[in-house]
């Protein structure tokens, strides 16, 4: 044998050949692209629906921002964002959208001798830690809140997550609506220029960065906390009142949206009136065109989420996420009537 | 200086000044143990890391390995699954990279190395290539999208094999040229003697001669490319399910592995250190193999 | 340069030497062709960079790369802090990886019996395999909290001490940070620089080896008198290729450097690269100047590589001179 790279090319060249040969056409699946976040339960649902119509569903987490710009080039029939787009900007962009699935942002710590759920904060307590200026666990702030809770004097060393993510967009808008230094200093967005603290790339990274370190408080998605029974904290409400992260504190704090009410299904839930309401709560958003080039694929995405609202209820509390509540449902079906092929004919119909 | 002193203290050594030579000589001897007491301690240091990181995919990634692992699909969290389409879809977009890329490396390469000398072309080929060796992947990902995911107007594991291509090109033209450029001029001229024409020349005598250098080369561009996340992220996507069609986005091992790694699932955690170790171990039997071919392509060639 | 077609002109032209001449020149204007390939291809990618860094540097202009701002809740950017992370690491890389690459290659070639030569030879080579995204999960969960249980807290309590570099070794243990980023770094650069290395040694020829054996001289004078020399572009070209993996790496570093855009006198702090802050806020990055501005990053990441290569062009041509060659 006469051992050359060309012989080695000239093997890799029928390899892919016999593979191309395979590559017969196949079922049209509907495509997405986004937000992170609502990942996993996408999958869940994508996987049940598949073995039930045979239409699969393309969907990759490329992470918010990018679910905007794949939306925007046109290269999928829906994108998918943790950040909601205001009004104005989908009526510029001729995009519709709506909310899909919601969980929460809950903080977790690590403090020596404090069990999950142990400890009380508020957001100007949070917002004064992530300024740098609450630096010790005892600090009154702190003590003020959880009296007759033993407090250690470690520094406190705020984790923040580095990485652009509709998680952080919840975490610094609560933050900025609690407390006015912080919302001029720090402000409210997917990322944002940290005043103090240290950061980790992913909820992964946040949760590790904590268990790592004493003293330290994160944010993780709620999904990520349950799954990893890390410490978290309880937070004062709105309404003056204590809360835990659970199920159905998201569900109240979506309960109590004025959801009719925001143009373009608009709404950041947090700081949600609600006695039981959790106040980091977040909807996960879909986008797409009020008047889409291929209507046919935006019915069939559609199809989709209508069994997913209806069906998908159990799978999504079972991987811990939030699902909405029947009454946004029925608004976000009725908002789908407005989306029109370019000869005026609804793409939906129930 | 420490090497000097000592000397004298040792029953056979003289004052270094009434028996230079002699003390040279041991100070060269010590100077060389040293160095070559490093260069041992150099290889166990490489050697360390590879065995400790080996250890900790073993340990984590030998559960995840079964039957199921090859025979299904990635599954939702909470599913029973494998990574079947994942690992078909990274196979056939590494090998379609490599056959778009490998070729045009080498035969640049070539140029440079053969018939560009010196010219002010190959010396521009030259630099722009390896400043593309350093360029994050995630860039190249980005051009790709630019012009084959935009015009297209979907994404699709062409784009992907497109991408992992450019990433292959700058690999294997920089290791084609350093390997011919070390082939001995005299090779070339004893076979250019002999009448043969400048194109058997190199394709005969001059690859023949660098083959194992140039297998170096494609070796490394094939290890770079299969595990590189970010330039599959905008050109092929993902596909949570079995795909065959190239003009439809593709599911691929180190995207898929990324997403459960991080995730906060215990059976996606699962399934990303079983690809991890999948990957690596692929890599290993590459390797091994393409040495066997190519010590047995020698053995013959002689 | 072209022996073998004027030595078909002096011939007579028969068909079976026109045939030969036109297949010559068929490959070498095939050569010719994809050298053209890879420059427009790649040239393409350069452009299209400077296309989408252009909002970025007409908002900014030269002062993108002096300051160290990185807000993008009010749209201002500066590349400051991701270019010394890239610079720091890079040079941590190869303050580790280089001598560590030669130790091996030297044993591989010098020393190791012959049994062993291959085993070890592919074992090394089998850390190039190791795809980017598992040395970035292996640092995260296992390399980090070891460096932070054990390593860092012995810089911190020695080197932390001494005055000048101290401040290098200040701060709180977190475990990531640019030094971890560093050394992954110099572990990823390793195989590369050693394949590279081991395969220019072993072009030495045997000859010149065995002869300064025998004037008596040791291996390591082999080493560093006879095979260095004769091979240090081989040696250069190799370290190139080390240097510009390590300028580059995203995922690995990304992992466990810490993200944070802020320069901070401790190797211990966190901190951030070009490539890091790329993959980790491109995606999720809304509006047109932050998009802008993570491209303008990659762009001035072609500019650094381009300075580095021409220094190291300059140096080999010194060197070259140096040696009267």
């Amino acid at each position: 044998m006469n051992f050359q790279p060309k012989n080695l090319l000239k093997g890799m060249v029928a390899a892919a050949a016999a593979v191309m040969m395979v590559g017969a056409a196949q079922a049209a699946d509907i495509s997405g692209a986004g937000a992170t976040f609502p990942y996993p339960i996408y999958a869940k649902w994508a996987e049940a629906y598949k073995a039930k119509t045979g239409v699969g569903l393309n969907y990759q987490s490329i992470g918010s921002g990018g679910g905007i710009k794949q939306i925007k080039a046109k290269t999928v029939t829906f994108g998918a964002s943790d950040m909601p787009l205001k009004a104005e900007d989908l009526k510029e962009a001729g995009l519709q959208q709506f909310p899909m699935i919601m969980g929460g942002v809950v903080p977790v710590i690590n403090v020596k001798g404090i069990a999950p759920g142990q400890i009380q904060l508020d957001g100007p307590t949070i917002a004064k830690i992530y300024l740098g200026q609450i630096a010790s666990w005892d600090d009154p702030a702190i003590k003020a809140l959880n009296p007759g809770l033993n407090l250690p004097k470690t520094s406190i060393v705020p984790v923040y997550r580095s990485d652009g993510s509709g998680t952080n967009f919840l975490w610094t808008t609560y933050l900025s609506k609690e407390d006015k230094e912080f919302s001029e200093r720090v402000g409210a967005n997917t990322s944002v220029q940290w005043a103090a603290g240290l950061g980790a790339k992913g909820n992964e990274g946040v949760a590790n960065m904590v268990k790592l370190t004493d003293g330290a408080i994160g944010y993780v998605e709620y999904a990520y906390a349950k799954q990893n029974t890390l410490t978290f904290t309880k937070l004062k409400n709105k309404e003056g009142k204590i809360v835990s992260p659970e199920i159905k504190a998201f569900q109240a704090a979506a309960a109590g949206a004025d959801w009719a009410n925001a143009p373009g299904f608009y709404l950041v839930l947090v700081d949600q009136p609600g006695a039981d309401s959790w106040p980091i709560t977040g909807a996960s958003f879909i986008l797409v065109y009020s008047q889409p080039q291929d209507g046919a694929a935006v019915a069939e995405a559609l199809k989709f989420f209508d069994w997913a609202y209806n069906n998908g209820q159990a799978a999504a509390e079972q991987l811990d996420y939030v699902p909405m509540p029947a009454a946004v449902i029925s608004q976000v079906e009725k908002s789908w009537s407005t989306i029109k092929t370019a000869d005026g004919k609804p793409v939906w119909s129930k | 200086m420490a090497i000097t002193d000592m000397s004298p203290g040792t029953p056979t050594g003289s004052p270094p000044g009434t028996n230079f030579a002699m003390g040279r000589y041991k100070r060269r001897k010590v100077g060389n143990t040293i160095t070559m007491g490093l260069a041992v301690g150099a290889a166990v240091f490489g050697l360390l890391w590879l065995v400790w990181i080996l250890a900790i995919l073993l340990i984590n990634g030998l559960s995840a390995i079964s039957l199921g692992l090859f025979t299904q699909m990635t599954p939702p969290p909470g599913s029973a699954g494998g990574l079947l389409n994942a690992i078909f879809g990274s196979l056939v977009m590494t090998v379609l990279g490599m056959v778009i890329g490998t070729p045009i490396g080498i035969m640049a390469g070539t140029y440079l190395a053969e018939y560009g000398k010196g010219t002010k072309l190959a010396e521009v080929t030259r630099f722009i290539n390896d400043i593309l060796l350093s360029a994050p992947s995630i860039i190249v990902g980005l051009f790709i999208y630019t012009i084959v995911v935009v015009p297209m107007g979907h994404f699709s594991a062409w784009a992907g094999s497109i991408s992992l291509a450019v990433l292959v090109i700058p690999v294997v033209v920089r290791t084609t040229e350093d390997m011919l450029n070390l082939v001995p001029g005299s090779l070339r001229e004893a076979a250019a003697a002999l009448g043969a024409p400048r194109w058997k020349v190199i394709v005969q005598v001059t690859y023949r001669a660098a083959r194992s250098g140039i297998m170096t080369g494609i070796l490394l561009a094939v290890a770079r490319i299969s595990g590189e996340t970010a330039p599959l992220l905008f050109t092929a996507l993902n596909n949570q399910f079995w795909s065959v069609n190239m003009n439809a986005p593709m599911a691929n091992l180190p995207v898929t592995i990324f997403q459960f790694a991080l995730s906060p699932y215990e059976d996606w955690q699962r399934l990303a250190w079983g690809g991890s170790l999948l990957i690596t171990v692929a890599i290993l039997a590459l390797n091994i193999g393409a040495r066997m071919l190519a010590s047995i392509g020698t053995k013959k060639g002689q | 340069m072209d022996m073998a077609v004027k030595a078909s002109d002096i011939s007579a032209e028969s068909p079976r030497a026109r045939t030969q001449r036109r297949n010559d020149l068929l490959f070498r204007s095939a050569t010719l062709f994809f050298a053209l390939l890879v420059l427009t291809l790649l040239g393409g990618v350069i452009i299209s960079l400077i296309h989408g860094a252009l909002p970025a540097l007409k908002a900014f202009g030269f002062g993108f790369v002096t300051t160290e701002i990185w807000n993008p809740v009010t749209e201002k950017f500066g590349a400051l802090a991701p270019i010394y992370g890239t610079l720091v690491t890079s040079v941590i890389a190869m303050l580790v990886g280089v001598p560590v690459s030669f130790g091996i290659a030297i044993f591989l070639t010098e020393l190791c019996p012959a049994w062993a030569k291959r085993p070890i030879g592919i074992a090394v080579e089998l850390l190039a395999g190791i795809p980017s995204i598992i040395y970035g999960i292996w640092g995260l969960f296992v390399f980090a909290p070891f460096l932070q249980k054990t390593v860092q807290p012995f810089l911190i309590n020695t080197l932390g001490n001494v005055p000048g570099i101290g401040a290098w070794f200040k701060g709180p243990p977190y475990g990531i940070g640019v030094l971890t980023a560093g050394l992954i770094l110099a572990i990823m650069i390793l195989p590369f620089i050693t394949s590279i290395t081991r395969d220019v040694f072993e072009t030495m020829p045997t000859m010149l080896r065995e002869s300064a054996y025998g004037l008596g001289a040791t291996t390591w004078e082999v080493v560093r008198d006879i095979t260095i020399p004769y091979t240090r572009v081989g040696l250069v070209g190799g370290v190139m290729l080390g240097l510009g993996r390590a300028l580059g790496e995203t995922m690995a570093v990304t992992f466990v450097i810490g993200n944070s855009h802020h320069i901070a006198s401790s190797l211990l702090a966190p901190g951030t690269t070009i490539s890091a802050a790329i993959a980790n806020e491109f995606t999720e990055a809304v509006g047109d100047t932050y998009t802008s501005s993570l491209i303008a990053l990659g762009l001035v990441l072609f500019i650094i590589t381009f300075i580095v290569l021409s220094l190291a062009k300059l140096m080999l041509v010194r060197m070259n001179r140096k040696a009267g060659t």
